[in-house]
């Protein structure tokens, strides 16, 4: 490792890191493209920045959001994160297509630059979007489903987003600021070795990646714990909601799948910093460990995230059924089979390593397997609406993609389980499509699904229904365009990661699956569009009592938005769905016997300290500003260590308060008419439901 | 739901409320410390499949020295041991003085520790035995300074617990915390007979 003299104060930070002047030296399609993405951070920021001060809304953003100790709050910032992070991977999906398009025989980009394209893509994807947005959406439900009034240690779960945003600070910057690394979502070395990639661009996704994973592996340990020990009398583990269940399996896999994240971009840290040989290609070092510990969080990655959607599903099959989960606790036996077993298939991803064909069998096998419990979860969603009072609303709608698509993606990746049919189709458009076939019908439909089935009990409004469905039948045409061709395009051979190829057959292929993207790209549009008409409109969309499904999980039986402190007296469970019993006892919306004192956690800015500082760090790191990076550490341990100096940690909310802030919402609840099923979608639906079949 | 609480756990002589409160804490940390140990496990296999990638550097053979590995072992032992003290004194006696006591003992015998660590390090450089040297040694650095690491940062928190006695006392929360560092200083220990099996005996067999 040749490391050149640098700057003491500077590193190798210079003028010349901007894409900006490369393109007025130089100027050309592929160099404007990168100066407008380059220029479209920093002139968002400024938006953003100008609508804040615009409309005074800097004291609020600090006051109720950034320094918030609150789950439901942290869950919103989540999503929010992840859904802006989305924008950007979305279009340069699409901008790849686009180049694609192009790229018989050349193509308007460089191949340097779509390479940085599918690798910040990817890795926003996976990082930045999926991750975060299970997280968000475990970290809002959580709570309010089993009873409790926050999650176990809110403060930590501040520090987590922070450090998740913090990462993804870092991929942002990355645009404006020298450039990201060119070897996908993966890195994997020699290729992203300090010998061939001697630049800042890997050292970007190192402690992006490494900074976010610290966050995600404290993420879940907040949320099993929280599930562990935070939940209301009576709520034993076979009563919890589903979504809980998976919640719980995802976090559980967090814990112990992300430090084997944390212990490969350390590794990869230290080879390219200080000169170690852990994978490198001389001294010893050894490329193929990157790949088995890598991979050891890799796989457990997509079922954390794709867990949590299965959860959603299971919410939303029931309610909009009015009836029972069918086969609960199959559901929960193949949740947890999943978890186990999702740790016991990494070497898929490497079966062309060279391992052996016995040792590729296991493994083949064990991924075939696990595809059962998944079989199984999806008879019970479909047994659950069978018979039931179906309503088609938007989650039920995704539910339904999500049959078709995503079990066709689950049949291709048994497909690849098999080695020597790997052998041929690995590393080829064919996984492309796989893979995108389980994420976005898997992970994102679920998703959506879930932020629909929400979004009323966080914000006290529901979300127009008719964009929204729209948007969903968008999703679906654009990711059948986009995607399915994809394994035809493979079949004929065509590599994942190709920036040109001589084939004329994949041209009109290419074309499809532009198509496809410009779809995609306009159901994300429609779907950001309904977040703003939905706002605008929201009085006509109200539904401040809380009940817009007729739910059955305790969520539903507290107003939207729910208090700070979820429930104005804990609730006393006796069975799975207790809210849905409750209505059909005849008896809901009742004052509680006794209340008291709440001790609620304090607004702090740990979060925000901690997150700036680790950002400042990955930063000076990448640019070797040795000074900085110091000064970054101790900021963080200072904060650390000055926090258990704060004494006056929580704030009490006296009973008497509680009291009356219930009596008011009980209040409101008798005056506003319930409503059945048939005016779920009209504006008479204030959030008070007429419960339609008993139990 | 103090039906679930671990017996043993409690701070003082009678205080069920503050026993249940540290259930979380105390819970939590556990399950911090089983992902800590997913690190080092990762670190121990992969320092296994090293073992023979020495590209002709030095070896365990050149470069350990079990006397002073021995000597840091009885060190780290004998720290846990004194921790255990300031627990007892903690729940038995509840007075600052004697938990402060014990704890500054514990710092003393832990900052050996690293004092001998470094000179071991210091040896191996000496002898070529550099972490940019084989893919072998990027190992063994790893795994041992991530060890040592950990030592120093359980020092630094000795310091901010005596510093937290001195101006808080032995409040409740203030008992917790030493309860989860106690967990810590004796999960460091563990990961050390590793450290001394694997490594160091393992290396010389
Ligand atoms: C929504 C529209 C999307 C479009 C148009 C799109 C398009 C693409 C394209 C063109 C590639 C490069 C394929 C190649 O290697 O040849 C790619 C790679 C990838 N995409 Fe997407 N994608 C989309 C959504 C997603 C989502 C939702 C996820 C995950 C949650 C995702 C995860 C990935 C990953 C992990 C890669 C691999 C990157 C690498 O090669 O390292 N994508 N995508
Ligand atoms: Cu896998």
């Amino acid at each position: 490792m040749a490391r050149q003299a640098t700057d003491p104060i500077f590193g190798r930070l210079d003028w010349s890191v901007t894409p900006f002047d490369d393109f007025l030296a130089a100027p050309s399609i592929d160099e404007a493209v990168a100066s407008a993405a380059a220029a479209a951070v920093p002139l968002g920021a400024l938006a953003v920045i100008a609508v804040l001060t615009w409309k005074g809304l800097w004291g609020a953003l600090w006051r109720d959001w950034l320094t918030t100790a609150d789950h439901k709050r942290i869950g919103i910032m989540y999503i929010v994160l992840a859904g802006v992070m989305m924008l950007r991977a979305v279009a340069e999906g699409f901008v790849m297509r686009a180049h694609q398009v192009t790229a018989l025989d050349g193509g308007v980009l460089s191949s340097e630059h779509f390479a940085q394209l599918f690798s910040t893509h990817g890795t926003i994807m996976i990082f930045f979007v999926a991750t975060p947005l299970v997280t968000g959406l475990m970290n809002f439900a959580v709570p309010l489903q089993i009873g409790a009034r926050d999650v176990a240690f809110p403060v930590l779960n501040q520090v987590s987003l922070a450090l998740t945003a913090s990462g993804a600070g870092l991929v942002m910057i990355s645009l404006v600021i020298g450039q990201f690394g060119t070897g996908g979502w993966t890195m994997y070395p020699p290729y992203t070795s300090a010998t061939f990639s001697p630049g800042p661009g890997v050292d970007y996704w190192v402690w992006a990646i490494g900074i976010s994973g610290i966050g995600s592996t404290l993420a879940g340990l907040n949320i099993a714990v929280t599930i562990y020990k935070n939940r209301a009398p009576g709520m034993r583990f076979l009563r919890m909601p589903m979504f809980t269940w998976t919640a719980l399996c995802t976090s559980i896999m967090m814990i112990y799948a992300f430090p084997a994240l944390t212990v490969a971009t350390a590794m990869m840290a230290l080879d390219r910093t200080l000169g170690f040989h852990f994978f490198t290609n001389d001294l010893g070092g050894n490329m193929m460990q990157y790949a088995n510990i890598f991979w050891m969080f890799g796989h457990p990655e997509v079922y954390i995230v794709v867990l949590p959607a299965y959860g959603v599903f299971s919410e939303v099959s029931s309610t909009f059924s009015a009836k029972r989960l069918y086969g609960y606790n199959s559901l929960v036996i193949a949740t947890m089979a999943i978890a186990v077993i999702s740790f016991t298939v990494w070497l898929h991803h490497f079966f062309t390593m060279g391992q052996g064909a016995r040792v590729n069998a296991a493994f083949g096998i064990a991924t075939m397997i696990i595809a059962v419990p998944t079989g199984v979860k999806v008879y019970d969603w479909m047994a659950t609406m069978f018979r039931g009072r179906v309503r088609l609303s938007v989650p039920i709608i995704y539910l339904v993609g999500f049959f078709f698509l995503f079990v066709f993606g689950g049949l291709t990746g048994v497909v690849l389980a098999n080695p020597t049919i790997d052998y041929q189709i690995h590393n080829s458009q064919f996984l492309v499509g796989h893979f995108h076939n389980v994420l976005i019908p898997g992970v994102i439909f679920g998703v959506l699904a879930g932020i629909h089935y929400w979004f009323p009990k966080a914000f006290g409004f529901r979300l127009h229904e008719r964009t929204a469905r729209v948007g969903a039948c968008l999703w679906f045409a654009g990711f059948v365009f986009a995607f399915l061709p994809l394994y035809w395009l493979g079949l004929m051979g065509m590599p994942r990661r190709s920036a040109t190829y001589d084939n004329p057959a994949f041209e009109p292929v290419m074309w499809v699956t532009a198509g496809g993207a410009a779809i995609v790209v306009a159901a994300l549009g429609v779907t950001v569009w309904n977040f703003y008409a939905s706002t605008r409109d929201r009085a006509a969309l109200a539904c401040p009592v809380g009940d817009p499904w007729d739910g059955r999980s305790l969520e539903w039986s507290v107003p939207a938005p729910p208090p700070a402190y979820n429930f104005y007296a804990l609730p006393q469970v006796k069975s799975l769905d207790p809210w849905t019993i409750e209505k059909a006892e005849g008896a809901p919306y009742q004052p509680a016997d006794a209340y008291e004192d709440i001790e609620m956690p304090r607004p702090t800015s740990l979060g925000v300290v901690i997150g700036g500082a680790a950002f400042a760090m990955g930063f000076a790191v990448t640019w070797w500003v040795w000074w900085l990076a110091g000064v970054s550490l101790a900021v963080i341990a200072g904060a650390v260590i000055a926090r258990a100096f704060v004494q006056d940690t929580t704030r009490t909310i006296p009973a008497r308060e509680v009291e009356a802030a219930h009596q008011k919402v009980l209040q409101q609840a008798r005056q506003i008419r319930a409503v059945d099923r048939d005016d779920e979608i009209a504006p008479a639906n204030l959030g008070h439901a007429a419960p339609e079949v008993p139990a | 739901m103090s039906g679930t609480a671990h017996p043993g756990l409690n701070l003082g002589a009678s205080d069920a409320r503050a026993h249940e409160r540290s259930e979380t804490p105390v819970f939590g940390f556990w399950v911090f410390l089983m992902s800590d140990l997913i690190i080092f496990g990762i670190l121990f296999a992969h320092y296994i499949v090293m073992t023979d990638a020495r590209a002709f550097g030095p070896g365990p053979a050149q470069l350990f020295d079990l006397k002073s590995v021995a000597a840091q072992t009885s060190l780290l032992l004998a720290s846990s041991y004194t921790y255990g003290m300031a627990s007892l004194a903690m729940k038995h006696r509840e007075r600052i003085r004697p938990v402060a006591l014990w704890l500054i003992v514990t710092a003393i015998l832990g900052a050996t520790f690293p004092g001998l660590e470094l000179r071991d390090f210091a040896n191996m450089i000496a002898e070529g035995g550099v972490p940019q040297r084989s893919g072998y040694l990027s190992a063994l650095w790893a795994l041992v300074g991530l060890h040592g690491l950990h030592v120093a940062v359980g020092l630094v928190w000795i310091a901010v617990m005596l510093a937290l006695l001195a101006v808080r006392g032995l409040s409740n929360r203030t008992k917790t915390r030493l309860l989860l560092l106690g967990l810590y200083w004796h999960f460091l220990d563990l990961i050390w007979i590793g450290i001394l099996s694997i490594v160091y005996l393992g290396g010389l067999a």
